[in-house]
């Protein structure tokens, strides 16, 4: 059952010019554009995600909701877009299993655009993960949430400055009131369809032996692995001597993971 | 294939179970394989000396890179117009609600008062919905089916096994179920739960489990299966095993109803009339606190034999206080969580009424199948201070624990049903005063059996849904073995401490 946004966005503030989008619940095969959500803990992907599909994953107010990754769909003018709910996480560095469901999904899932949601009253501490990200992938869309309680505080987020440094499209945004919604919507299509041309902020390392050491590392696995996301990154985790990425390149399975899109379904127990 | 589970397989032993696909696929291609693996293997080699050459303080480099940049970036993009700190409200809160004075009587405090909430509540809906299913609809059933004359072991099978059945689990569910859920949604959208987290987060470390299995915790007391999955939050394997097998003492959905029933028929009962609902709420808070009680020793034990090992630490985040969405909360608890629930419920009680009927009127040398299998458990039962009846119960309520109630209601009826048609009580039980009434007069129940009830209701195996999810989560027969038996076998053991204590003193 597909609901039209029409019906109702009696609360959007911005005036309707997606009319086009209509919601698709989970039937989310055959699609055209995958996105990934990801984002820290408790900032608003749940909500985000609700927007978009149409469906009722609860939201709570607490991090660590969502350990599974919550799958659904939506049709915007005319192209389907599969959208992927991932566990809200800190950074990518990490061990435990809820943060390698979304590692995993943004660096192999390879979503044609990962909206990274970020809480505006506590940018600084979120902005490390989309930098992160951005390490990662270069079709990010980042969503300030929050905006209101940012308000509240006093906060005043300039997106455009934001925009500028990260070299993604910055959207603000009070998800729970539906603000921002359409402009996100933009962004993604823009992003998705490749008429956004980013210029990701990479992090510099003032250290040469760092620098070389990543590039040639970098080359190589180019040539080995065909296609391989982002090759600087994975360079990155061998220096640190991350054990899942060494298995992933001794074991060969980043070629294989590359040829098949998404991952079998997990378990989803939503009360 | 899921490929960061292949990380670190020693630290992973159990749960890891996707890693064969590789290698057969390496397999069929053999040489292009071996190309590329010695390729892969020079490169890791290439990393390794690179390694040695940076040094071990790489890890903390990226990570100030990183921080340093989104410092500098934030800076520039977030500006504190009038320099005020608004967060004084919440500091405020905080430290009231996460106080070491105030913070546990005020959780004791929100749980009761939830809880009488929902039994005072539910009360009068709850007899309405008996009066008119098990009353109007049930009689209205058996005058339709004597008009149509249909065979008694049809109309059997059908009103007194299948419908009533299901009409109990509605009655008995659907009216504490529709108010509690609400509540408990709207503590959480407030931003409550990480609070109680933060609290209980001192008692968790000191029983050497993780600060995070309060939250799995919480999600037990939604469904245990969901708890059971959101454990997977918790890095160590040793922790998240903990907060697996000990999630079962978090009272789920199912059993919620169970205990404010026999909360209010046996405990409240016992109280004038004006505190009776209230008292009932607290008894019910009472089982629930002894639940927490249970989690934090079962997981000291644990952690002292089975899983030893140190607690590790973590950050909790407190959110902000939020308002919450007061419509889509109701809309949510009530048409999401509550139906789905009832729908389960019924789903199980539909068939389960089934077999009680055929079992109650199935007959070998001259007794009904459920008074062999009754009799057989009774001796038990009675020693543990529950009786026959019950642990019947609990075995056909495997599935699901939403339908003890009615499966004890029913077996209870059916075992006496020559002395209710005498009374006049056809269907009976439309009330909670008639419940007792059959319980106590027919079953022979006593304020020991209902204390005992929830006891048992607290402290028994895992519903077969959540027994699945161990297994898939844990892939361990050892550990899914653990989980189910070591709740029943503490339950046993607790009730019949308590049963033997009260029969020495004489006490009821």
């Amino acid at each position: 059952m597909s609901v039209a946004l029409a019906n109702d966005c009696g609360g959007c503030a911005t005036g309707c010019n997606t009319a086009q989008l209509t919601r698709l619940g989970i039937k989310s095969d055959g699609f055209d554009y995958i996105i990934a959500l990801a984002g820290n803990p408790n900032t608003g992907k749940s909500t985000i995600f609700n927007k978009l599909t149409g469906l009722h994953q609860h939201v709570g107010n607490w991090a660590g909701k969502t350990v599974a990754r919550a799958e659904g769909a939506f049709n915007l003018n005319n192209k389907k877009f599969k959208i992927v709910d991932l566990p809200g996480t800190y950074s990518l560095l990490s061990t435990s299993v809820d943060e390698e469901i979304a590692r995993d999904f943004v660096l192999f899932g390879k979503p044609d655009v990962t909206i990274v949601v970020a809480d505006a009253t506590r940018l600084e501490r979120n902005l490390n993960l989309v930098l992160q990200i951005l390490e990662i992938t270069d079709r990010v869309v980042v969503a300030v949430n929050l905006m209101d309680e940012a308000k509240r505080n006093d906060l005043t987020v300039d997106e455009r400055a934001l925009s500028r440094d990260l070299g993604v499209p910055v959207i603000p945004m009070t998800a729970r009131r539906g603000e921002g919604v359409n402009e996100l919507l933009n962004a993604v299509e823009k992003v998705a369809g490749g008429g956004y041309a980013a210029r990701p902020h990479r992090i510099k390392y003032s250290d040469e032996k760092i620098e070389n050491a990543v590039q040639t590392l970098a080359k190589q696995l180019n040539e080995t692995f065909e296609n391989l996301p982002n090759a600087r990154w994975v360079a990155l985790r061998l220096l640190e001597g991350d054990e899942s990425i060494i298995r992933a390149v001794r074991e060969q399975t980043l070629g294989n993971l590359k040829q098949s899109r998404g991952f079998p379904q997990l378990v989803q127990l939503e009360v | 294939m899921r490929l960061a589970l292949v990380a670190d397989s020693e630290a992973y032993p159990r749960f890891v179970g996707e890693r064969d696909a590789p290698r057969t696929a390496g397999e069929t291609l053999a040489l292009r394989s071996l190309n590329k693996m010695t390729k892969a293997e020079n490169i890791l080699e290439q990393a390794k000396s690179f390694r040695s050459e940076i040094g071990g303080d790489l890890h903390d480099k990226l990570t100030e890179a990183v921080y340093t940049d989104a410092s500098a970036i934030a800076a520039r993009a977030v500006s504190n117009e009038n320099q005020t700190n608004n967060f004084h409200l919440d500091q405020t809160l905080d430290r009231i609600l996460t106080s070491r004075l105030y913070g546990f009587p005020l959780m004791i405090l929100m749980l009761t008062v939830v809880l009488w909430l929902t039994i005072a509540g539910a009360n009068v809906p709850s007899a309405m919905l008996g009066e008119f299913l098990q009353g109007t609809v049930f009689n209205a059933l058996h005058s339709l089916a004597n008009a149509l004359s249909a065979p008694w072991w049809l109309s059997g099978f059908l009103i007194d096994g299948v419908y009533l059945a299901t009409a109990w689990v509605i009655s008995v569910m659907l009216p504490p179920m529709a108010i509690f859920f609400p509540l408990f949604t709207l503590l959480e959208d407030l931003g409550y739960l990480p609070r109680v987290a933060f609290n209980l987060d001192r008692l968790f470390k000191r029983a050497g489990a993780h600060g995070k299995q309060s939250l799995s915790m919480m999600m037990g007391y939604g469904c245990n299966a969901a708890g059971v999955v959101s454990t997977r939050i918790i890095d160590s394997p040793r922790e998240r095993l903990i907060a697996i097998i000990t999630n079962n003492f978090s009272i789920c959905n199912g059993r919620f109803p169970t205990m404010i029933l026999v909360g209010t028929i046996f405990i409240g009962a016992t109280a004038p009339p004006a505190l009776a609902s209230f008292i009932a709420a607290s008894s019910v808070a009472a089982v629930a606190i002894l639940g927490i009680v249970f989690t934090l020793l079962v997981s000291a034990f644990l952690s002292k034999t089975l899983l030893k090992g140190e607690a590790s630490s973590f950050t909790l985040e407190l959110p902000p206080y939020r308002p919450p969405q007061i419509w889509q909360t109701l809309y949510r608890s009530i048409i999401d969580r509550t139906l789905i629930v009832l729908k389960r419920a019924v789903w199980m009680a539909a068939p389960a009424g089934a077999v009680i009927w055929l079992i109650s009127n199935i007959f070998i040398g001259g007794e009904s199948v459920a008074s062999h299998l009754i009799a057989f458990l009774n001796p038990f039962g009675l020693l543990i201070g529950l009786n026959g009846v019950i642990l019947l119960a609990y075995v056909v309520a495997i599935p699901a624990n939403e339908i003890v109630v009615p499966t004890i209601l029913m077996l209870t009826l059916n075992l006496a049903k020559s002395t209710l048609a005498q009374n006049g009580v056809m269907s009976g039980l439309e009330d909670d005063v008639q419940i007792r009434e059959i319980l106590t007069g027919i079953g022979g129940w006593t304020l020991l059996t209902g204390i005992n009830l929830m006891l048992f209701s607290l402290l028994h195996n895992p519903c077969s849904t959540t027994i699945w999810t161990i297994w898939k989560e844990t892939k361990s027969l050892k550990w899914t073995a653990v989980s189910t038996l070591l709740p029943v076998i503490l339950g046993i053991l607790v009730c019949f401490t308590t049963a033997t204590f009260v029969r020495l003193f004489g006490l009821i």
